[in-house]
């Protein structure tokens, strides 16, 4: 288990390194960043002046063992923009989304999994159709599109949920049912598809033939198996939500990190940019980190050798 | 308590199919009675696994079974409702699958799959269940048994499943074991133990036993009563002895000539085999199955439905219409 471990925090170690130095070469990917910071009436004289004070003359790994010493003491610079530190932003921000994200997920996890069970113990019964249907509208249906229409019905109809801001944690119920439905086909069907394979195999029927409880077959003995890929499915679905609730958090006007990070990309803030792709990145590669550690526990075959 | 165990009369199993009613076992009787050992024979197909699934109600989603009697001490099995056959199941009767390499769930220990079965159906401690595991174990000869209940099912080869499979099914001290091909899928050196640990166990212990094999030379070791199963019915049944002996349905004799003898068959002679295929059992099949391939077909056979009949000693019967004595000379006109 620890030589798992220790292998699994290698490569979250070696894909963080290979992530700080993408995120720092984006600085130069749309050109000299001191031309752009400068603006286009500069003269040649302050553009030098613009590189020397922000150090961009120096070479450039010199440059990102600069900046990766102090990203990693939590001092991501400063916003060209905002003029304000750009951890105290990111801060200020982060749980916001997390908390988006975090609900979100678990609002999709207990609706598709129990789903996704219950249509794999009857497969073409009333339940699987019905679980068929919502996975096809829910992969169908556009999350913004979605979330205007519970802003109709649930805001303004009925007045029952706040329609934007999260000062109450009534604001993050629609945003996070609106991101949340987006992942739920996925996972059903996954669960579904895993769920009736477990149930074929000589290992429930085992089960079966111990006389074990109907309940404790399902749950103890094939749940168990059938979830493992669920887990990872979950773990990139919940990296993606939160880089990619930009349009829910628009829509619900939530200040989050995806609602900054469009902001951001508008006014061409190339610092607070990369902050962000860091610190998304960060937190992806620990979910991970953390399915990988769960699928461990899970699958003795991962541990145990 | 009587000595009979399970009773099995006119059992049948449906499963309906896409062309219509596949019919792969048809109307099968047997008796085990405790301490015995009832083998059923027959090639792939001839429905002798779903006899044994049918007995422990684990058929398949859409077959389904009747019987005019089905009793295991005793008890009536079909009224048996759904909730009562999983007290007896892995209790009253337990089961030895074929596959050893994919029967245990590789999520969860061997200690714990071994003792969950006596924890569910007895009221014993969880040190009770463990000192059962560990004796089990050791019976079926396992060696540190107490170090192999925290060990997972992937750490163990297909030899050390099965017998962990063995100790399982004996957890609730059963009435009746039914293994079903148990050695099928192991080493030609493992089958020969595992079969000899089956056979000493269910001396030892006492129980009824069923096996379910394709292997005459498996049964021909450890079986009491022999079952020749085909195509969905029982041809042929008797003790061993009167099986092995004095074969009288064709198609146990022909079974019996496939397998080469030691010094007999002569070196380079062209192995035995029964030509043809084994009929589809989809819809009714008038006459007797196996009249395409066997050697002594006559118009009749082709007719009207055949029954089981005596041949030369009691409990020996077979399916077929000539008689025990045109049988046997049959057999001795193939063998000169």
């Amino acid at each position: 288990m620890l030589k798992y471990i220790l292998k699994r925090l290698g490569v979250a170690f070696m894909v963080a390194l290979t992530v700080s130095v993408i995120t720092f070469s984006l600085i130069y990917v749309s050109g000299d960043p001191a031309v752009a910071l400068a603006g286009e009436a500069a003269s040649n004289d302050e553009i030098e002046h613009i590189r020397k004070s922000y150090g961009y003359d120096r070479p450039i790994p010199v440059q990102y063992m600069d900046w990766l010493g102090r990203a990693l003491q939590g001092d991501l610079g400063r916003s060209h923009y905002l003029k304000e530190d750009i951890s105290d932003v990111i801060l200020t921000r982060l749980p916001n989304t997390l908390i988006l994200a975090g609900c979100a997920i678990a609002f999709a996890l207990i609706l598709s999994i129990p789903l996704g069970v219950a249509a794999a113990i009857r497969p073409n019964s009333l339940i699987d159709r019905f679980a068929l249907t919502l996975a096809v509208v829910g992969q169908a249906l556009p999350s913004f599109w979605f979330a205007l229409i519970m802003m109709f019905f649930l805001g303004i109809q009925l007045r029952w949920l706040p329609i934007s801001r999260v000062e109450t944690w009534q604001g993050f119920i629609m945003p996070s049912i609106a991101l949340g439905y987006y992942v739920t086909p996925g996972v059903m069907r996954l669960t579904r598809a895993g769920m009736l394979e477990v149930l074929q195999s000589d290992y429930i029927r085992t089960a079966k033939a111990k006389g074990l409880r109907p309940m404790v077959v399902l749950f103890k003995h094939a749940l168990r198996n059938a979830i493992i890929p669920v887990v990872s499915l979950a773990a990139v679905q919940f990296g993606f939500m939160l880089g990619g609730s930009i349009v829910i958090e628009s829509i619900f006007a939530i200040n989050g990190l995806g609602f900054l990070a469009w902001e951001t990309i508008q006014r061409g803030d190339l610092p607070m940019m990369q902050a962000i792709v860091l610190v998304l990145s960060l937190f992806y590669i620990v979910i991970t980190f953390l399915a990988d550690m769960l699928n461990a526990f899970l699958d003795p075959r991962i541990r145990v050798t | 308590m009587s000595d009979l165990i399970l009773e099995v009369r006119d059992l049948v199993v449906d499963i309906p199919v896409a062309t219509g009613m596949l019919h792969p076992v048809q109307s099968i009787s047997f008796d085990v009675t405790r301490g015995e050992t009832l083998c059923i024979v027959g090639e792939s197909g001839c429905g002798k696994s779903l006899t044994s699934l049918a007995v422990m109600d684990l058929l398949p989603g859409t077959a389904s079974r009747t019987a005019s009697v089905l009793k295991l001490d005793d008890e009536d099995l079909q009224s048996a409702g759904e909730r009562r056959m999983t007290d007896i199941r892995g209790n009253k009767m337990a089961m030895i699958f074929q596959e050893p390499m994919t029967s245990l769930n590789p999520a969860y220990t061997i200690g714990n799959q071994l003792e969950e079965a006596l924890l569910r159906h007895k009221q014993v401690s969880g040190a009770e269940a463990r000192e059962r595991a560990i004796y089990l174990l050791e019976k079926v000869g396992i060696t540190a048994a107490a170090s192999r209940l925290t060990q997972y099912p992937h750490q163990l080869s297909g030899g050390l499943r099965q017998r962990v499979m063995i100790a399982m099914a004996l957890m609730c001290g059963p009435d009746l074991i039914i293994a079903d091909e148990p050695t099928t899928a192991l080493d030609v050196t493992i089958q020969a133990q595992i079969l000899h640990l089956l056979a000493d166990l269910q001396k030892e212990f006492n129980m009824g036993m069923i096996l379910i094999t394709h292997d005459l030379g498996v049964v021909a070791r450890v079986a009491d009563r022999v079952a020749v199963m085909y195509a969905g019915q029982i041809v042929e049944t008797g003790t061993a002895k009167q099986v092995f002996e004095n074969p009288t349905h064709p198609y146990t004799q022909g079974l019996l000539e496939c397998i080469p003898i030691p010094g007999k068959t002569e070196r380079g002679a062209p192995l035995g085999s029964i030509p043809g295929i084994v009929p589809s059992l989809v819809g009714d099949l008038p006459g007797c199955h196996f009249a395409d391939r066997c050697p002594h077909v006559m118009d009749a056979c082709r007719s009207g439905q055949v029954d089981l009949r005596p041949s030369f000693e009691d409990g020996h019967v077979f399916r077929c219409l000539l008689t025990p004595d045109q049988s046997a000379a049959n057999l001795k006109k193939g063998a000169a």
